[in-house]
């Protein structure tokens, strides 16, 4: 398993009237994870099924559990 | 005293049948019977499902309500059992694996993952008896974007001795706001009478098929704690929750976090060691608002009259944990896996109240976001976009070409040889190593198999069932030697016997 290197918060360290955060947008993890997104947009313009519009028609299931 | 927390995950899976017989029930049953004959290469499907101790309908709640749909046993369809301890089978048109009972998260992540390499084994061998330009395409999710959900359910051994409505009260606030971290994302929204688009991406699948705080049902007005209680082992001593509350994920670590957290509360539970002040006013209207808001800002109404948004009830949850790992040791959900996950847990807390898109190699619905929000900007796309519904459809699809989820770097808690493993081979720590087993070494002289039993037919005498009403019996530890040396079932029963 992966070693974890962000430091541990407590609940009871929070401020409580902390801003709550934003949509995640970006951030300095952001920035390595935005060139990788480019990459994977790339990969799904060519992956993605070709006729959008009908595959996600023609996904139909019976309901279950 | 808590009892170890021995538990599964059953998985229906979304089935889409391109070129060939639309119904997905024969659909379902060839994909299966692709994979027995063609994979196998055994007349494992000659075995069959022992429907003798199958009890949906009986209520935990010790009675009946009017009008309910029992839920029906399907005895007729393709129901085969695994040399890994798992059902394969057909359900409600879906086929499903249900796993081998497993001691922790880490091992429902591995025999969870062999689920998923079985259905691809069985696309792939669906596709040798399939017409040209015909194949059976498979997706590990629970909802086909119309209205229509299918499951993923665990399940959870706990005391008989524990009152329901503790368990009721105290684990629904995390089967409300567990959806942050192990929620798979939805691309649009399927509650009745709202415009789809109105909610562009949200963090479950399932949130808008719940309608109930509790019930028997499961396929129409589904409860967040579902009663049904048959518990496939000594019901004086046990019962088996049956939580049909979670989505199917594709991430191992949302896996392992979503079993992991609960089993550990549960444990709490059974020790009365959580507590009840995070009591929601309304769980119903809870899942979903919580569901809808991906900036996981929304606070909802407790039952103490405060409000609190799904951080604040998990971070309540997660120091609660943390205190009772140090009190009473987590060895019921194993220690180092407990501990393990109670560290993840905090980190996954911290990232998603800090910066949630660094979550996108753990979470789903973070990864899943990521490619939508990602695609939108890139062809300037609006909601309701069907690429955009495509990329949510796809991220499941569980063709390796076509697979989103396996492209966008998911971290892996499992090696994948030991997935490998995992298909045919059944955990050591449970009762499963017993079924396994023996269906490996004797498939000509079982006739019947289920969770509590093995009948065999040996020929010379009438049947034997083999009774397995303790989870915890039947390990290896238990039965291997006496396996390796019964060359036969005579043998083996000649051994149990004496």
């Amino acid at each position: 398993m992966a070693e974890r290197t962000q430091k541990s918060k407590q609940a009871s360290d929070r401020d409580a009237t902390e801003a709550p955060v934003d949509a995640p947008v970006t951030s300095e993890t952001g920035e390595k994870l935005k060139a990788e997104l480019d990459d994977l947009l790339d990969e799904i313009d060519e992956v993605l099924e070709t006729n959008a519009e009908e595959f996600v028609k023609s996904y139909v299931q019976k309901g279950g559990q | 005293m808590a009892i170890p927390k021995v538990c599964g995950i059953e998985t229906e899976y979304g089935i889409l049948p391109r070129g060939t017989d639309p119904n997905p029930i024969t659909a379902s049953s060839l994909l299966i019977n692709s994979y027995l004959a063609g994979a196998l290469g055994r007349r494992v499907s000659d075995i069959g499902w022992d429907f003798v101790n199958e009890q949906p309908a009986n209520d935990a709640r010790g009675f009946f309500p009017d009008e309910v749909f029992a839920p029906e046993v399907e005895m007729h369809m393709v129901n085969a059992v695994l040399t890994n301890g798992a059902r394969y089978y057909v359900d409600h048109a879906h086929p499903e694996i249900s796993i081998p009972e497993v001691v922790h998260a880490l091992d429902a992540v591995l025999w969870d993952r062999a689920a998923e390499e079985i259905v691809r084994s069985s696309m792939r061998h669906a596709q040798t008896v399939l017409p040209d330009g015909a194949e059976l395409v498979i997706y590990k999710n629970n909802s086909d974007g119309k209205g229509n959900s299918y499951g993923c359910h665990e399940n959870y051994l706990m005391d008989r001795a524990t009152p329901f409505a503790r368990i009721i009260h105290q684990i629904t606030p995390h089967f409300v706001t567990r959806q942050i971290f192990c929620g798979a994302g939805k691309v649009g929204c399927e509650l009745p009478g709202r415009n789809s688009d109105e909610i562009p991406f949200q963090l479950s699948q399932r949130a808008d098929f719940f309608e109930e705080e509790v019930g028997l049902e499961t396929t129409v007005k589904r409860p967040i704690i579902n009663t049904r209680d048959e518990p496939h082992c000594d019901p004086e001593k046990y019962r088996r929750l049956h939580v049909i509350v979670g989505d199917a994920n594709m991430s191992e670590v949302a896996t392992y976090l979503k079993v992991g957290t609960t089993a550990i509360l549960l444990a709490m539970i059974e020790d009365d060691a959580l507590g009840g002040e995070w009591r929601l006013a309304h769980p119903v209207s809870a899942i979903r608002a919580i569901s809808h808001d991906p900036t996981l800002r929304t606070q909802v109404k407790m039952a103490s009259g405060v409000t609190m948004s799904a951080l604040e009830i998990q971070w309540g949850l997660l120091e609660r944990a943390q205190k009772y790992g140090k009190s009473h040791g987590l060895a019921v959900v194993d220690e180092t896996v407990g501990h393990d996950v109670l560290q993840r847990w905090e980190d996954t807390l911290n990232a998603l109240e800090s910066d949630p898109m660094s979550l996108a190699h753990q979470v789903d619905w973070v990864a899943k976001w990521r490619l939508v929000s990602g695609l939108a900007e890139r062809h300037d796309l609006r909601p309701g976009d069907a690429r955009l519904k495509a990329i949510d459809l796809q991220y499941h699809d569980l063709r390796p070409e076509r697979c989103l989820a396996t492209r966008v770097g998911l971290e892996r808690l499992v090696d994948p040889e030991d997935v490998t493993a995992a298909m045919t081979n059944p955990p050591k720590t449970t009762r499963a190593y017993f079924r396994g087993r023996c269906l490996e070494k004797y498939p000509d002289e079982i006739v019947a198999a289920n969770w509590d039993s093995l009948v065999f037919d040996v020929g010379s005498e009438p049947l034997r069932r083999v009774p397995m009403m303790e989870p915890l019996r039947g390990t290896a530890d238990h039965v291997a030697s006496v396996i390796d040396q019964s060359a036969t079932a005579t043998e083996l029963l000649d051994r149990l016997g004496r």
